[in-house]
């Protein structure tokens, strides 16, 4: 049986590791090889990298995610992915070059949606994550990009839909009001998410509990949750979440 | 010393650094004419059957990988990798593989409810013992991500299946050639075992 992940997101800024409270107000919280070096060693599903320069205009950050990748690809055997101002083949080859195994494509995503067609077709799907950052508004939820500093007229479902189209082979689903609140998922859209696309999806954006994770798991049919906050501030581990779960039947991964 | 191919194809840095972490040297390599010198080769892959296939073909692989194989010196074949070890393939229309072992490889047979592509943590269900699984239990759960899978002609090649809404073919062997469906080189320790058992194998056949 295919167990559910549980997936560390390690935000990256100039060589550091960040975290923010609704995409801005970010803290240091670290050196990413230190993190990676402490996921590897608690047998983490999978580690999620998303380079929050690149949006900024800082033209070097993208070197950045690459030496984070591929000193992390050097330390630990689990999947990686990574992501933020991938905005060309080129730049998804240097990452898969430098170790990464899965690249998240959000901003391109809508700007140059021919770009997950192409990464599909060079890379195959499973190696194309579409990330879909978004808000709740008055009129229902939009799509933003550019690290969430500009808002789009898309809807988030219709737009999952159409990435899968084009060949994405994951759904990163991020709720920007939800993000570093530590108040749960936004269950309603990752349900509408999943209920639309036939491929995995990943949420993101909330988790402050292990009820959190659980409550994503038994009421959608989500793959796998992403959370910083909850790893970054507390002593919770993926070995607790993981232990946490198990108890509650979630199918998780057995190491030995 | 284990050579990895070079085809083009992807995240192979990743194959490298954890043969060196079980503690065998291996290098990549891109020229074929250069495979005999390899007592152990390993064919990663990520992509496409076809455009994978394609970039064997146009850079004279087939032809070093079969006098490999033909000289009874292992073979791994992952992910991808192992899909191309298969007579035939059809992601994206029809296409040869490179026929180490009969069979086909077409789009995951699974359950509507299930998602394609399966991605994520699974487990083995063996169905005969080999040296390559040595030590590897069937609870353990492996990195799979992929949207094919192999259809060998003949059981007697199936090492390992996989329940994923249905059974698939999750490792495979043949004389020297070994194949598996999972990434050794993402799944941890058990994948890190798999590999140290892969530079121990003298590929008897």
């Amino acid at each position: 049986m295919l167990k559910k992940r549980v997936i560390p997101v390690l935000l990256i800024s100039r060589d550091r590791m960040v975290k923010g409270k609704q995409f801005s107000e970010f803290r240091d919280t670290g050196r990413p090889n230190s993190a990676v070096r402490i996921y590897s060693s608690q047998d983490t599903d999978e580690l999620v990298f998303l380079d929050i320069e690149a949006n900024q205009g800082n033209d070097h950050s993208h070197e950045s995610l690459i030496s984070v990748i591929r000193s992390a690809a050097e330390e630990c055997f689990m999947p990686l992915a990574a992501g933020g101002g991938i905005d060309s083949l080129d730049k998804v080859r240097q990452l898969i070059l430098a170790g990464a195994d899965k690249v998240v494509i959000t901003t391109a995503a809508v700007l140059n949606p021919d770009l997950i067609f192409q990464t599909a077709k060079k890379f195959g799907s499973q190696c194309v994550v579409a990330g879909i950052d978004y808000r709740s508004g008055h009129d229902g939820a939009r799509v933003w990009i550019k690290s969430g500093s500009v808002e789009t007229d898309l809807d988030p479902v219709s737009h999952a839909c159409a990435l899968v189209k084009l060949g994405a082979g994951e759904i990163f689903l991020n709720s920007i009001d939800r993000d570093g609140m530590m108040n749960g998922y936004d269950l309603d859209m990752a349900d509408k998410i999943t209920e639309a696309v036939s491929v995995p999806v990943i949420v993101c954006g909330g988790a402050g509990n292990f009820m959190h994770l659980a409550e994503a798991f038994t009421k959608t049919d989500i793959s796998a949750v992403a959370c910083a906050s909850l790893f970054h501030f507390g002593d919770n581990s993926p070995i607790r979440a993981r232990s946490y779960l198990r108890n509650l039947d979630i199918p998780m991964r057995v190491l030995k | 010393m284990i050579g990895i191919i070079d085809y083009g194809a992807g995240n192979i840095s990743s194959v490298i650094h954890a043969c060196g972490r079980v503690g065998e040297d291996a290098e990549s390599f891109s020229e074929p004419s250069l495979a005999v010198g390899y007592d152990r080769l390993i064919l990663p892959g990520v992509g496409s059957f076809r455009m994978a296939m394609e970039q064997l073909n146009d850079l004279g692989w087939p032809e070093a990988i079969g006098a490999h194989v033909k000289s009874c010196k292992p073979l791994l074949g992952i992910c991808l990798g192992m899909q191309l070890l298969f007579d035939e393939g059809d992601e994206d229309g029809p296409t040869l593989g490179l026929g180490f072992i009969s069979g086909k490889v077409g789009i995951l047979q699974t359950k509507a409810s299930h998602r394609i592509p399966h991605v994520g943590w699974n487990s083995l269900n063996s169905t005969q013992t080999h040296p390559i699984m040595e030590g590897v239990k069937d609870h353990i759960d492996f990195y799979f991500v992929h949207s094919y899978q192999c259809v060998p002609v003949s059981d007697e090649n199936v090492l390992a299946r996989c329940d994923y809404g249905g059974k698939f073919v999750a490792s495979v062997a043949k004389g020297s050639v070994v194949g598996m469906q999972f990434h050794p080189e993402k799944s941890q320790p058990a994948g890190l075992r798999i590999l140290q058992n892969f530079a121990e194998w003298d590929g008897q056949c």
